[in-house]
């Protein structure tokens, strides 16, 4: 084999990933990149670098209405979605109860309908119960599909739980309850954090479900796609790249701070 | 199931499983989770059903429609919408099967070559899953302005004559199934990262050992060893193809000749009223994903689903 291509065949992957993550980055590059244009009216063509969109995000009509009702739906479904789910994992590791396949596969259906049909189910719902579509049904219906989320990314922390520690808690004359709450929930807390996350994520870019459920009440992914045919303005650019470093940031830190401990644990052992 | 994927990264540590217990706990605990499920995912699958078989109004008001049995409403759809249903599916096959080549790779990378370095792949499965934390919407759009005619893609193409002068990108078949690529990619790529970061690379190397070839050892060993992922990834990224409907929209990637199922739908529903025909397409739509999941749970059983 001459040298060029014993070359090339180690390190192929590594040139093939690389340009694999830079072709997964150009649209949010170009998304954040947008966020700085000085654009008039459409932000489709670059006309130079402005901060303007940056600090005056509320400038253009609706944008911050459409993004501070994604903050609320988003809270109200995830605090929801994270309770209900959290007590439904605890129940699928702890406890035995009859019908348990079927409470699986309940639990499962929801992630794996496409959302056009969880979308119009709900909406046809609302519509036979004569259900005002608003701000009250969008958030019903974001509960609705982060529980089973929730319910997964709990129940691997459930599972990972040592019972030595409640058995410990229960040894030292702690009630259930006390045991409960000083012993369980803080250790299931980084699951459930991650949990109430990845529901808010999820919420927060829901549009194919927003949409059916939505009536009048405009959340921030259908204020772009409203948007779209007319020309989305720079501030909904400025928007979505701030919720993206917040969400970058987020998780580098935890991943850091995850090495670290590994570290330590590693030179404690 | 990987759906767990995307759980965080929380990886369980295997312990001794605390023995399960019966107790009116357990009911108390899973009682307001399951009802909220049995009201708002399962009473509204029964709605669509319903609805599907409604009938219009005898007082002929757009948008009324009175309860009845009309199965025809299901030739009815098929008969208007066989082609979108069709075009669907076939869309979401070929960015499925876009998106495992894509992926498969990029996966093996990080999974196995990245495995001598955990802070590197963790940050590495950031960045695949980075694009999840942009809006969905707007990534789409930008795309829609990177293939645009004027930009820099299309004008290069077209002036070293790779592509005709009056040919476009956008609105074409090709920027729909781009698109629902990209955006699943995700979908893909983690899955077969969990299984494949788990494989026994001993396995490999006996394969090496018994003078396999690469390509044989790929396709004996490795290629079998994830496919539990491969199949995840591949249902966890069709099924939300096949329901998508901003990519074919006529504002985003698509044009009035790209419509999916998911187009139809909203606009029977939210456009012109007419339930019935959307619900009956739903229902077509579910009823398919429906023996694909089938066909999967069967093979996995039900206690690994979630």
């Amino acid at each position: 084999m001459n040298p060029v291509t014993r070359w090339f065949g180690t390190y192929a992957l590594w040139i093939y990933s690389a340009i694999a993550f830079i072709f997964l980055l150009i649209p949010i590059a170009y998304t954040i990149a947008f966020s700085f244009n000085d654009s008039r009216r459409s932000n489709i063509a670059w006309r130079g670098f402005t901060l303007d969109n940056w600090l005056g995000i509320c400038d253009a009509q609706g944008v911050c209405e459409a993004f501070g009702n994604s903050i609320v739906v988003g809270l109200s479904a995830t605090v929801l979605a994270t309770v209900l789910g959290t007590m439904i994992a605890i129940a699928l590791v702890r406890f035995r109860f009859p019908f348990r396949n079927a409470t699986t596969l309940l639990l499962f259906l929801p992630m794996a309908t496409p959302e056009v049909v969880l979308g119009a189910g709900l909406a046809a719902e609302f519509l036979t119960a004569g259900v005002q579509k608003g701000a009250l049904t969008v958030i019903l219906a974001h509960t609705m599909f982060c529980i089973s989320f929730v319910v997964v990314t709990v129940r691997a922390r459930v599972a990972s739980l040592d019972p030595a520690l409640e058995e410990a808690g229960r040894d030292l004359y702690a009630s259930p309850s006390q045991v409960f709450v000083r012993v369980t929930l803080p250790l299931l807390m980084p699951g459930i954090i991650a949990a109430a996350l990845l529901s808010f994520a999820l919420s927060f870019d829901d549009f194919i479900i927003t949409n059916f459920n939505s009536g009048a009440y405009v959340t921030f992914p259908k204020f772009v796609y409203t948007a779209a045919a007319r020309g989305i303005p720079a501030e909904a650019n400025v928007i979505a790249s701030a919720v993206f470093f917040i969400a970058i940031i987020f998780v580098v830190v935890s991943q850091l701070s995850a090495a670290a401990r590994r570290k330590r644990l590693a030179l404690q052992g | 199931m990987a759906f767990g994927a995307f759980g965080g990264g929380a990886t369980a540590v295997a312990v001794e499983p605390a023995v399960r217990r019966r107790s009116p706990i357990a009911l108390f605990l899973l009682l307001p989770g399951i009802l909220y499920l049995a009201l708002f995912f399962l009473a509204p699958l029964f709605s669509l059903i319903l609805t599907s078989l409604q009938q219009p109004s005898l007082t002929g008001d757009i948008g009324a429609y009175e309860t009845a049995f009309r199965w025809e409403n299901y030739t009815t759809v098929i008969a208007q919408y066989g082609e979108h249903i069709l075009r669907s599916f076939l869309y979401a096959a070929i960015a499925t099967i876009a998106a495992l080549l894509f992926s498969y790779p990029l996966a093996y990378f990080i999974g196995v070559k990245l495995r001598a370095f955990p802070l590197v792949q963790a940050l590495a499965l950031t960045l695949v899953i980075a694009p999840f934390f942009i809006s969905f919407l707007l990534r789409t759009l930008a795309w829609k302005q990177i293939l645009s005619d004027d930009g820099f893609l299309v004008t290069s193409l077209k002036a070293v004559s790779l592509m005709a002068p009056d040919a476009h990108i956008t609105g074409e078949p090709i920027a729909v199934i781009f698109g629902l690529t990209y955006n699943f990619i995700p979908f893909m790529t983690l899955p077969i990262y969990t299984s494949l970061e788990k494989l026994d690379l001993r396995y490999v190397e006996a394969g090496n050992d018994l003078y396999a070839s690469p390509a044989r050892t790929f396709f004996a060993i490795t290629l079998p060893l994830s496919a539990p992922g491969v199949v995840s990834g591949m249902l966890l990224t069709f099924i939300p193809a096949a329901g998508d409907y901003v990519n074919a929209s006529r504002d985003f990637l698509g044009s009035t000749e790209t419509p999916m199922i998911g187009n139809v739908i909203e606009a029977n529903f939210l456009v012109l009223q007419n339930y019935p025909a959307a619900a009956a397409l739903s229902i077509v739509l579910m009823a398919t994903i429906l023996i694909l999941v089938a066909v999967y749970v069967k093979r996995s059983g039900t206690e690994d689903l979630i």
